[in-house]
């Protein structure tokens, strides 16, 4: 197999705490910021976005999840019979927030333009930011990341793989080109 | 038939964060028991249904996973909550549901079973959901049609989103029901709920008492001549069910009980010879507050509906803080969107 890492554990890290700066920059007043991370690896990224805030600021930013699974366009594309829903926790209140939705790779577009769906379903926010670790390019409907940990160039045929600890025992990207992997 | 059942799958399998599972755990067309269901499938639907409740509790409980499919529900038999809540469950799937019920439809003209659901199927259904007073009519369907049967009940034969909606019941209480103790208690000889249980709690490694008259067990399930010789069922091959533990003494049955469910006692059975008098059953087998007390501390109620308070069930445990009845039914609604949505979801 063709793999060949592009974010080691530590390139993560710093990515995570920039995109932490950029937030509280952008943002200003920290209590009208919720995070929510889109199911598997949006969950702890959104967690580690939480905690470096509040290493910075001293305050804790709520956190949500949000599985976009019954709001997906591409059911029929994709081998649904091992698609799980997760559980979504919209724990507090959205209405007049800024929510970033926080995702781990940004591709063509669909998951988030689902997750815009499913926000909608709990309510109006005041404005809605993505941050996603990696931005694989190849968008196929117009929606663009605000917070980017990495930008990586890729062709159709690699696969993005992101690793983190919380869900994988490991933090580390790399990009796969299928041999005889499936 | 007997099947596999993987004692540690489900434990595995919760384990497991990822989104994609190294095996596919649902790959099923139709829904008509739960005989040949493997744990893991059950556990596939049990995680659908805690993902559905919590879509039903939000303020719009309405996903858009299901728009554009179309499901007939079609009752040749009276019910109130599982149609109701496979009608909700469709529409907050985002579903258009259509209800054919057998009385004002063509069927009072005598159209065939077959010919109903070929009609039904031609003006587009993609999913049938049915009742019938015929143990096997959704088999007969589900040959016969292309799109997805339900079944919301047959006869005496089975109930699988019942039993469903009752293990989910049970697991929000007791997390896993393995090694648990579930008594079901009343008529089981003509119980389609209690046959589904039986399947369900088994794959899921529950240890099942069932309790009743002997005139009221299935034949494969009677007890010795004199009907006090309680035991493992004999025959239970001849029956086509799991071996599960028979008991005709209710205050036995209950001890250490961790479920105990009762089945609604219907009132032809008092016409037909097999029950002395409603007293008598009253007095030997009604879940009461004395009998419940044998039972383990906090051992859940549950009846699938609809009651006879009084007669299976006494008003008092039927209303206690032990009882979970109504949830059993709002459970159905989320049990039946995990359903429906397996079911349909990916077909174009």
């Amino acid at each position: 197999m063709n793999a060949h890492v592009i974010l080691s554990a530590e390139d993560i890290r710093r990515a995570v705490r920039r995109i932490a700066h950029e937030i509280i920059e952008r943002n200003g007043d920290l209590r009208s910021i919720v995070l929510v991370g889109l199911h598997t690896r949006g969950v702890p990224l959104a967690e580690r976005l939480a905690g470096a805030i509040e290493e910075f600021e001293g305050q804790r930013i709520p956190v949500g999840t949000l599985d976009i699974g019954l709001y997906r366009d591409d059911l029929a594309q994709i081998d649904v019979s091992r698609a799980r829903i997760q559980p979504t926790e919209m724990l507090t209140d959205i209405e007049g927030k800024n929510v970033v939705l926080v995702d781990d790779v940004l591709f063509t577009g669909r998951s988030i333009r689902a997750a815009l769906d499913a926000l909608t379903d709990f309510g109006r926010p005041a404005a809605i930011q993505l941050a996603v670790l990696v931005d694989r390019g190849h968008r196929e409907l117009p929606i663009r990341a605000d917070y980017v940990g990495k930008n990586i160039p890729t062709s159709l045929n690699e696969d993005v793989r992101v690793l983190l600890q919380e869900t994988d025992a490991e933090d580390e990207v790399r990009i796969e080109k299928p041999e005889g992997e499936r | 038939m007997r099947r596999e059942v993987s004692p540690t799958g489900s434990e595995e399998r919760q384990a497991a964060t990822t989104t994609l599972d190294p095996q596919p755990a649902w790959s099923r067309r139709h829904v008509l028991d739960l005989d040949d269901f493997s744990a893991a499938e059950i556990e596939t639907v049990m995680e659908t249904a805690a993902a559905m409740k919590e879509v039903m509790g939000r303020e719009v409980p309405r996903v858009p996973a299901l728009r554009g499919r179309t499901i007939i529900t079609l009752f040749y038999e009276a019910s109130t909550r599982t149609r109701a809540s496979f009608e909700l469950a469709g529409k907050s799937l985002g579903a258009d549901v259509i209800n054919v019920a057998a009385g004002g439809s063509s069927i009072e003209k005598g159209e065939s079973l077959i010919d109903t659901v070929r009609t039904l199927q031609a003006v587009g259904a993609d999913m049938l959901v049915m009742r019938h007073p015929s143990s096997g009519a959704p088999y007969l369907v589900a040959r016969n049609v292309s799109c997805s049967v339900v079944n919301g009940g047959d006869g005496w034969h089975a109930h699988p989103t019942q039993a469903l909606l009752d293990l989910f019941t049970m697991r929000t209480h007791l997390g896993s029901v393995r090694g648990k103790r579930v008594v079901i208690v009343g008529d089981i000889a003509h119980s389609r709920v209690a046959r589904s249980n039986i399947w369900g709690l088994t794959a899921m490694g529950a240890e099942i008492v069932v309790c009743a008259p002997p005139t009221l067990l299935p034949a494969g399930m009677r007890v010795g001549a004199n009907g006090v010789r309680p035991g493992p069922s004999d025959n239970h091959e001849q029956l086509a069910l799991p071996r599960v533990e028979v008991e005709t003494d209710l205050d036995r049955a209950i001890e250490g009980a961790d479920v105990v469910m009762a089945l609604r006692l219907q009132k032809e059975r008092m016409t037909s010879g097999l029950l002395p008098s409603l007293r008598e059953y009253t007095t030997l087998y009604q879940v009461n507050e004395q009998r419940l007390a044998r039972a383990k501390t906090g051992a859940l109620v549950m009846h699938p509906g609809p009651m006879n308070e009084g007669v299976e069930i006494s008003p008092a445990v039927a209303h206690s803080l032990q009882s979970v009845i109504e949830e059993q039914v709002t459970n159905g609604v989320a049990v039946r969107m995990a359903v429906l949505y397996l079911l349909g979801r990916g077909k174009a």
